[in-house]
């Protein structure tokens, strides 16, 4: 039950782009096409999930057992860049299909902070390791909903006539404002 | 050399503004700008990392290989921003606590790549330091702006580091609490850009 709790909360409730604003560069830089949103998302939900669970591991058995939790930023976009350029290889070599569906968003992962912001909620909330995979694995999840959502409707908006000096990141930022005050009714599930 | 150093710092006050017309940064941008000194916090300890990532990869800039060089870059970007934090938590403690972890999340500021890589990366370090200041300072004062906005709109007030309001329109205003929560902020910051546009266009 407390994990339900924990994956609601995390996808509807403080769900990591409309709530907390991580991650907000892809959010507004890959909306544009739903086909590319949809590639984020699947990036996302793939790197999210396993640098949780490593920058979990690397906190608990090196960075406080050597007493160095000031080396914390450092370390964990240290994890991340290598990890994502690793998967990067991996997906290539045995997974193409996927490698390809993927394409240039996997590099571009590295400075999403909704990743390193996600593993970082996880280290200040002093999570156990299910409690982390669980919350990354939400947080993830609420970052494709959103963002497939966003895509969904800013394409539609394309469409009307937009005046002028609110075309493209001014208009998408006020849609997604309507988007996250739809999120706000959530508040009161958990 | 006097006029371009002037051309640098300046375009960031305007012509290049983050994030209005760089749009980058943007998470920041909208999470911490519920208050004018949250917005200011915030700027000033981008503008420091900006500054000093600036010089140190405009001075290695012919010593770090190319291939490497985004990580090379961001090794030395979360070096400076572990200093931010941690000078923060020992002087600016509420402030510190305030912006959570958005003082951490500095490293992947795409501000803060994004110069190292299209301007530090290939101008010396007089020149880079110069971009990085008033990219940071631009910054601080759409953070700034943006953090007036909504806090006048959404409290009714400006308090800047505790004590009493420096601004105060509550006796006749009925704040509207939208502007200070997150769907206040996307709507906020759109319609700034828009305002910009506009300015802009003629």
């Amino acid at each position: 039950m407390e994990y339900f709790e924990l994956a609601i909360g995390s996808i509807f409730i403080n769900n990591i782009l409309l709530a907390q604003f991580l991650g907000m560069c892809p959010f507004v830089g890959t909306s544009k096409k739903m086909e590319t949103a949809v590639g984020m998302s699947m990036a996302v939900v793939f790197v999210m999930v396993m640098a949780g669970m490593i920058t979990w591991s690397v906190d608990m058995f090196l960075l406080k057992a050597l007493n160095v939790e000031y080396l914390r930023t450092l370390s964990f976009i240290l994890v991340i860049a290598s990890l994502v350029q690793f998967v990067e290889m991996f997906l290539k070599k045995s997974i193409p299909g996927l490698y390809a569906g993927l394409g240039i968003f996997l590099p571009l992962i590295t400075t999403n902070c909704a990743v390193m912001g996600a593993c970082l909620l996880n280290i200040s909330n002093e999570f156990v390791f299910t409690k982390a995979l669980m919350s990354s694995f939400s947080y993830a999840v609420g970052f494709g909903l959103a963002l497939v959502l966003f895509a969904g409707v800013r394409e539609r908006v394309n469409l009307g006539r937009v005046p002028k000096p609110l075309q493209d990141t001014s208009i998408g930022l006020i849609t997604a404002g309507i988007i996250a005050l739809t999120f706000t009714s959530f508040r009161g599930m958990v | 050399m006097a006029q371009s150093l002037a051309k640098e710092f300046t375009k960031g006050l305007w012509a290049e503004i983050p994030p209005f017309r760089l749009v980058l940064g943007l998470c920041p941008t909208l999470a911490v700008t519920k208050s004018v000194e949250n917005g200011i916090g915030m700027g000033l300890a981008t503008t420091f990392v900006l500054v000093f990532s600036n010089l140190l990869i405009s001075l290695l800039r012919n010593v770090i290989p190319t291939k490497v060089r985004i990580a090379c870059y961001i090794v030395i970007i979360a070096t400076f921003v572990t200093i931010v934090e941690l000078v923060m938590q020992a002087f600016t403690y509420p402030l510190f606590l305030k912006l959570g972890i958005f003082i951490p999340l500095i490293v992947v500021n795409c501000i803060v790549l994004g110069r190292a890589e299209a301007f530090a990366s290939k101008n010396n370090p007089v020149l880079a330091v110069a971009d990085g200041l008033g990219i940071g300072i631009g910054f601080t004062l759409s953070l700034a702006s943006l953090g007036a906005v909504r806090e006048i709109l959404g409290a009714g007030t400006i308090t800047i580091w505790g004590g009493n309001p420096v601004f105060d329109i509550t006796t006749w205003y009925q704040p509207f609490t939208y502007m200070v929560e997150a769907p206040g902020a996307f709507a906020a910051l759109g319609l700034m850009l828009a305002g910009m546009n506009l300015i802009s266009k003629k």
